[in-house]
């Protein structure tokens, strides 16, 4: 999978649109994200979020434009093979049930043939990585705490060493403080990582906090696309809203 | 003559008529599992599929098994050998709850589950062992239950057109007016559909213990 890390941006929204039964999702969204950066995207519930990152991992192709990864266009990629490159991390880690915390992690690069040294290696360097000890291995998902699946969610996604991880509302079921820590983690985490990451939430806290640059959806269309910075001072009226409702605590029942 | 009297005397027949209804029962059941959960599946992959097909099981299931065996008696093939005939009604009775039970198990595995399999690169195939089946396999073993169980049961009406099994003596107590006999083919048949459910429901229960590890 190495060959996914070349040159160029990893990920690359070009003019792209996404309509679905012939209800407009994705207006011309144009946008790219780097090897090493992490991009927020922020939105509402509906904003066309989740529609964005199927068009990423190829479950829904663009119907206009282009959505490039590493350089080419996913409706030219094997879906196997560009999910594969892609690691996928889901609210309370969408871990398989009936596997052990080491069959879940090691699912990817057990189906890709890897022996059984290489595997256990991996599964141990992983679990080290996101601060679980060895012997939550042979446990059950369900025999762990949320925050501890979530983890066991992230060590998944990076089992194969993908060159991009998306994180679609990854923290959103936990506790806030089990959430803070989750965020720091993470923080530390993308240091050493050097990965392409698409951050999907709708809470503008964890996007100032994780974000090299957030990006705004709302009604499919892309109103924003800056740093936390320059986030917090943009003048754009939607922009001014998200941060009000955020300091406001009356503003965010009104958002709700 | 008790019937105990009539079990210990006639053992050697008993036996035989056991092994014969095992034999019976046994094997239409697999039969019904080996066509019946590879059409659960297919439903669940071709859904305009799952309303003819679950509709024909059901059609057939609501045939008396009486009237069964007796349309198929001209059949070609089915017809010559009576055991044969028997298997493949049995058969056809097993077939509705597999068929229905694999749909179900599968239908209802928690779909972001399914999600996330396909984003991280399972194929369809990888998706099916690795995630849906496994998930499925407890509702599966419930409906292979309830056919071995139904199957047990319906054997015994086999006898009537010759196919063996307990049945004969419940057929042979009948025509003799002879309780003691009815209750050598009834009791070992009733004992047997109980075995059985009791053993699938055990593997049942232990693999919903898995499948609900949520």
């Amino acid at each position: 999978m190495t060959d996914l890390a070349s040159r160029g941006p990893a990920i690359e929204f070009d003019q792209a649109s996404f309509r679905l039964n012939g209800r407009p999702i994705l207006n011309e969204i144009s946008l790219s994200v780097q090897p090493g950066e992490t991009v927020v995207l922020l939105g509402r519930s509906g904003s066309g979020k989740t529609s964005a990152l199927k068009l990423i991992n190829g479950l829904q192709l663009p119907t206009s434009g282009e959505v490039r990864v590493n350089g080419r266009r996913t409706q030219d990629w094997d879906p196997i093979e560009l999910r594969r490159g892609i690691g996928y991390v889901i609210q309370e880690g969408g871990l398989f049930p009936h596997y052990t915390i080491e069959r879940n992690i090691s699912l990817v690069p057990r189906i890709e043939g890897w022996d059984e040294k290489r595997v256990q290696d991996r599964v141990r360097e992983l679990l080290a990585m996101v601060r679980l000890s060895d012997d939550v291995s042979s446990r059950y998902p369900s025999e762990l705490s949320g925050g501890q699946r979530q983890r066991v969610g992230i060590a998944r996604a990076l089992a194969a060493d993908p060159p991009i991880l998306i994180m679609d509302e990854a923290f959103g079921a936990l506790d806030p403080i089990t959430r803070s820590e989750m965020q720091k983690e993470f923080l530390e985490l993308r240091q050493r990582m050097r990965k392409a990451v698409i951050f999907v939430t709708h809470d503008l806290r964890e996007a100032l906090l994780v974000g090299d640059r957030i990006a705004l959806l709302e009604e499919g269309r892309l109103i924003a696309n800056l740093t936390p910075g320059e986030f917090e001072d943009s003048q754009n009226s939607i922009v001014r809203a998200y941060m009000e409702a955020f300091s406001d605590p009356a503003a965010v029942r009104r958002w709700a | 003559m008790t019937f105990w009297h009539f079990i210990v005397t006639n053992r050697a027949q008993v036996l035989d008529l056991t092994v014969e209804h095992i034999m019976l029962a046994g094997v239409a059941t697999l039969i019904a599992a080996i066509v019946g959960i590879p059409l659960g599946i297919l439903i669940t992959r071709v859904p305009r599929l799952s309303k003819p097909v679950l509709g024909s099981a059901n059609v057939i299931q609501t045939i008396p098994s009486l009237a069964l065996f007796g349309f198929l008696l001209p059949a070609p093939w089915l017809g010559e050998r009576a055991g044969r005939l028997a298997i493949f009604a049995l058969a056809l009775y097993g077939l509705l709850p597999l068929i229905r039970n694999t749909y179900t198990g599968i239908r209802t595995v928690d779909p972001t589950l399914l999600e996330a399999g396909r984003a991280m690169g399972l194929t369809d195939r990888q998706l099916l062992f690795q995630v849906e089946l496994p998930l499925a396999s407890g509702v599966i073993i419930a409906g292979l239950r309830i056919a071995a169980v139904l199957s047990i049961g319906v054997a015994t009406i086999a006898a009537a057109i010759g196919a063996g099994g307990l049945g004969e003596f419940i057929f042979r107590g009948l025509a003799m007016v002879n309780n003691q006999v009815i209750l050598a083919g009834a009791i070992p048949a009733a004992l047997l559909a109980l075995a059985v459910d009791t053993l699938l429901g055990l593997l049942e229960r232990r693999l919903n213990a898995v499948g609900m590890r949520s």
